[in-house]
């Protein structure tokens, strides 16, 4: 629980932290809330150079309601997620997502753009992110550009981010008909397994947690589905899925709480 | 339960602790809170092998960074004996020797290698990252059955197999009980491995005074004394040079019930640099490293006639020791031996233990030592009988109650008092009729949930321990009294000194309850010292639920005579007969003259001055007394649960728990709630979430706290704590122990719970959602 050592900068704008990144030659990372960064930098699983401390940086902050969509800045926290009114009426599955991920600690410290940036596949807001087709911004040396959730989660804790850009908001269209629903142990632990489902009349959108080294679409469900047969289609969850099997749960165990999830999320979602 | 009133705050008062101010505010002072001048930092290089040999260590990078001290290996540093153990149940058992810091062969992962001595902690970790050792791999031993099996590879070589030990007890007719009997049933029966997770890890300051030869040594430890006792033996220094002391401790559990290779290796490496060291270990190493508990199998057979009477019992116990016996690590299964009967009347039994030696990190005490195993295998047993015979599994436990007090059980424990079948009906009508329980069932069908209910009726032994049976019926080393000096002030004020080691118990609340009401000295009038070797009488500290029952009878009887001594001087001062005084509420009267009357802190005045004593009687009202008790104490109780089990994933939810406990005559019910409280949960923690997995080449695979899974407050359910009370006879205070008994009693009734809920007749824990699920998947029924 000893990390390596490392430089600590604290920008307090989005050019200046674009800077230090480059200065750093990617061997920099970004901090943001720190409640998975610092873990595995104490475990040494990570070993950044430098930290970029971004928490300074009012801009990143805060929540904005248009017609058809939300856009939170990257350092909103899950609480502030959680809490939001705009949210919990207008995205539903974001606003629950974040009143469960970690405890109260975690909520208050974690962040929506550290938590996708990180791409932790045992991470709730990925899938989240994944099946309501949102998207994040991230700026560079070279500018602004939008990320489809679809091209942003290239693998296991890796993004299609540059070294030397930042996430800093994210956008997700409004779903009334949307929902999250977890499996785990203990209330506090990551996901086993869990599922999102985003759904507008007779098509929905799904998304799964846990079951791959980056969140997965449940194609095979999406495709069955036809706006009422939930139990039917959820039973194709687990098609074509290869779930890792670990000390928590077995592959074939995933591949069932992935049937059951689904139904259950489209079961929620369809009930909103 | 009513809140202690200004007026008493003495024994039966629910007092708030007089601890936890300090400790809640953040005043509370652990080992890493030390820092002394010149101190350096210790960091543990650790084998990445279960069994190898170390070829090679290069150390010449890490002695080369900046801040480095030292690097030390085994070859550094000189013992005068290895890692101690001080039990051996047969007498015979040879203790293969270890040294602290590994020479030449590993046994387990993460056996300590090496060390490094730096100025601070990141430049410790920094150099030992850079430290090389080279490993030629052996073939591992990671369970029992692979340490058993014909040909397997011996983890020490010097003896003829892995089986360490094997404990026999067999009355003469259980071969003819068996064959007489109308029902047989089976059952292995299984304690997984569990790791302690106390919030502090362990921890260690120790300075070595290399002018002086003194050694002192700061440690996170549920037992000083042992310790100094040990760091003179195996440092090869004058016992009378070695202080030890344990500050504030953040609980243990039975882990810190150890003297460590770590504390040795930094009291030797203290006085290899001349400079104090410290090392506090990080949670990863107290995963890997720190004895683990439990790791167990029953194979149970219980021989019975139709109307659900036990005539016999066969248990057959195989406890991985591990790699090295750790300091009591051959008591734990002993003691599962002694209990194997639990609380049942049982005329035949025929127990054996084998101990078998494993590549893994050795085990020992944890939370109940022995007892939570003898007890889930015989309450998981009792169920399956009954359903064997179709009879309630309260019905065949009542049938088999000893009816008389004191019992003496086949065994040959003689169980100092009891009322099982009270607790038991207390619990029954606390619960909810069978009637009401199968409409709930029902209900739960509709909405895709299982429910069942458990329940254990258990007795434990506790109050460690008649020093006679520490030797005859445990091979302990040491005896098992305790000591405890009260000390009275000339201003009034008393100090007790006490031989147990607190780490969360509250005894300075519980102690100044016993002293209020033997002396009559207020509540806040009385501090409480622990813990430090250089003012303590010998202790033999805490573990085993035995600090009230032992210690806490020590300050009692100390208290006592005090009061006898104050009574001499009283009556002196009040120109009476000592036995014409009355004592009541901290003054002394004379008999039928109320008004002629002083007070416990005017005799103490007194005592002090000295001026005029009466005749033989010394100065001052200090007295010490060393207290061995006759017997061990046996807490007893009923506890109950229901649970819902999701269908679909096999999760299972607690949804009510009623404990019954009878401790005895009870100091504090707070503090005794308390215990119960966290017991349960522990307990819970083994039924449902908790397993330390080791992959087949003797890699901890659950060595960190996303693995290795400890409940929350979240999925601990609201527990009814209720009591019956029947004083032990084995103590003036009429005291038993209950640090224990929830772990001891809750583990068998969760899981008898979910076997009821899925109709099976047992299951292996920890009963994670996919094992539930898995049985449900293989038929279990509804």
């Amino acid at each position: 629980m000893i990390p390596q050592a490392f430089e600590y900068e604290q920008p307090s704008s989005v050019a200046d932290a674009i800077a230090m990144l480059g200065k750093h030659g990617g061997e920099a990372r970004v901090l943001a809330g720190g409640h998975s960064l610092l873990p595995m930098m104490k475990l040494r699983l990570a070993a950044p150079d430098a930290l970029i401390d971004i928490g300074r940086i009012a801009s990143l902050r805060g929540i904005t309601d248009t017609p058809d969509a939300i856009t939170i800045g990257a350092l909103t926290t899950h609480a502030e997620v959680a809490g939001a009114e705009v949210i919990a009426s207008g995205c539903p599955i974001l606003a629950e997502t974040a009143a469960g991920i970690g405890d109260l600690q975690v909520r208050n410290r974690g962040t929506i753009g550290g938590s996708i940036a990180n791409a932790d596949p045992h991470g709730d807001l990925p899938a989240v992110l994944l099946a309501l087709d949102g998207e994040a911004t991230a700026e560079g040396p070279n500018g602004r550009r939008t990320i489809a959730a679809a091209d942003l989660f290239v693998d296991y804790l890796q993004t299609s981010l540059s070294p030397d850009e930042i996430l800093t908001e994210v956008r997700v269209p409004k779903a009334s008909n949307s929902a999250y629903v977890k499996f785990n142990r203990r209330a506090q632990d990551w996901a086993i397994v869990g599922a999102a489902a985003v759904v507008h009349g007779s098509s929905a959108r799904i998304a799964l947690t846990g079951v791959g080294s980056k969140p997965v679409r449940a194609a095979a469900v999406e495709a069955a589905f036809d706006g009422s047969n939930t139990a039917e289609a959820a039973g194709h969850a687990a098609d074509g899925l290869d779930a890792p099997s670990d000390t928590a749960a077995s592959g074939e165990y995933r591949a069932h709480l992935a049937r059951v999830l689904v139904r259950r999320a489209l079961e929620a979602a369809m009930a909103r | 339960m009513a809140i202690a009133s200004e007026q008493s705050k003495g024994i039966g008062q629910a007092v708030h602790r007089k601890e936890d101010r300090k400790l809640l505010t953040g005043k509370g002072r652990y080992v890493d809170d030390l820092k002394l001048p010149g101190m350096q930092h210790m960091a543990i290089v650790r084998s990445t092998h279960a069994h190898a040999d170390i070829t090679a260590i290069e150390t010449s990078q890490a002695k080369a960074m900046p801040g480095v001290t030292a690097v030390l290996t085994g070859e550094d540093l000189e013992f005068a004996a290895g890692v101690p153990c001080a039990s051996n149940p047969t007498g015979e058992m040879v203790h293969p020797v270890r040294p602290p810091l590994a020479k030449g062969r590993v046994r387990h992962a993460g056996e300590p290698v090496a060390v490094v001595l730096a100025s601070d902690r990141y430049a410790a970790a920094d150099a030992a990252a850079m430290i090389e050792i080279s490993y030629s791999p052996l073939p591992a031993v990671v369970t029992p059955e692979e340490a058993l099996a014909d040909g397997a590879p011996r983890v020490h070589e010097e003896l003829d197999s892995n089986v360490a030990l094997v404990l026999a007890h067999s009355t003469d007719n259980v071969d003819d009980a068996f064959a007489k009997a109308d029902v047989v049933v089976k059952q292995t029966i299984r304690n997984q491995r569990l790791i302690h997770v106390p919030i502090e890890t362990r921890g260690v300051v120790a300075d070595w005074n290399t002018a002086s030869d003194e050694l002192t040594v700061h440690s996170s430890t549920q037992v000083p004394h042992f310790l100094r006792t040990f760091l003179a033996i195996v440092c090869g220094v004058s016992e009378a040079k070695v202080r030890a002391i344990a500050p504030d401790v953040g609980g243990g559990f039975g882990s810190k019930l150890n003297a460590y290779a770590e504390e040795f290796v930094a009291a030797a490496a203290s006085r290899k640099i001349g400079a104090p060291v410290k090392w506090i270990e990080e949670r990863s190493e107290a995963m890997l490293a720190t004895c683990h508990g439990r790791a167990q199998d029953a194979h149970m057979e219980l021989a019975a006639t139709t109307d659900g009477k036990v005539l016999a019992m066969r248990a057959h116990y195989v406890q991985d020791y591990g790699s090295y016996l750790q300091m009591l690590t051959p008591l734990i299964s002993q003691l599962t031996l002694l209990m194997s009967p639990g609380a049942y009347a049982i005329p035949e039994v025929d127990v054996t233990v084998t101990n078998v030696y494993t590549n893994t990190v050795p085990t020992d005490a944890l939370r109940g030592a022995g007892r939570p195993e003898a007890t889930h295998a015989i309450e998981r047993i009792m169920d399956i009988l009954a359903l064997e015979l179709g009879m309630s599994r309260t019905e065949v436990r009542r049938r088999n109650f000893p009816q008389e007090f004191p019992f003496t059980t086949a065994i040959g424990l003689m169980y100092d008092s009891g009322d099982y079948e009270g607790t038991l009906a207390k619990l029954l009508e606390l619960s909810d009729s069978k009637a009401d329980f199968e409409r709930r069932r029902q209900e739960a069908a509709a909405r895709g949930k299982r429910l069942g209910r458990g329940l254990s009726t258990y007795v434990e032994v506790c109050g460690f321990v008649p020093s006679d049976v520490a030797r005859s019926a445990l091979g302990l080393t040491p005896g098992g009294w305790e000591s405890s000096t009260v000390r009275m002030h000339p201003t009034g004020k008393v100090t007790v000194i006490t031989g147990t080691s607190p780490h969360g118990q509250g005894h300075a609340t519980s102690w100044s309850q016993i002293v209020e009401t033997e002396l009559g000295i207020p509540f806040d009038d009385v501090e409480v010292i622990h813990g430090d070797t250089a003012f303590a009488p010998y202790g033999l500290g805490t573990y085993g639920s035995r600090s009230l029952a032992v210690g806490g009878t020590a300050v009692h009887l100390a208290a006592t005579k005090v009061r006898e001594k104050a009574r001499l001087v009283a009556a002196q001062m009040l120109e009476a007969a000592a036995d014409d005084l009355e004592f009541s509420g901290g003054t002394f009267s004379v008999k039928g003259s109320p008004d002629k009357s002083v007070t416990m802190q005017e005799v103490a005045f007194r005592a002090w001055q000295a001026f005029e004593m009466p005749e033989g009687v010394t100065p001052g009202l200090d007295e010490t007394v060393f207290f061995d008790p006759p017997n061990c104490v046996f807490p007893f109780g009923a506890h109950g649960c229901e649970v819902e089990v999701d269908e679909e994933t096999g999760k299972v939810e607690i949804t009510s728990y009623i404990a019954v406990d009878d401790c005895g005559n009870v100091v504090n019910p707070m503090i005794v709630d308390g215990q119960v409280h966290g017991g349960v949960a522990h307990g819970i923690g083994q039924a449902l979430y908790e397993g330390a997995v080791y992959d087949a080449n003797g890699q901890l695979l659950t060595g960190s706290l996303v693995e290795y899974v400890i409940p929350s407050a979240v999925e601990i359910p609201s527990i009814q704590t209720h009591r019956t009370v029947t004083p032990s006879p084995t103590n003036p205070l009429g005291v038993k122990g209950i640090g224990e008994a929830g772990t001891i009693a809750s583990t068998p009734a969760v899981v008898g719970a979910v076997c009821h809920a899925l109709g099976v007749r047992d299951l292996d824990m920890p009963l994670q959602p996919e094992t539930v699920w898995r049985a449900m998947e293989k038929g279990g029924t509804a």
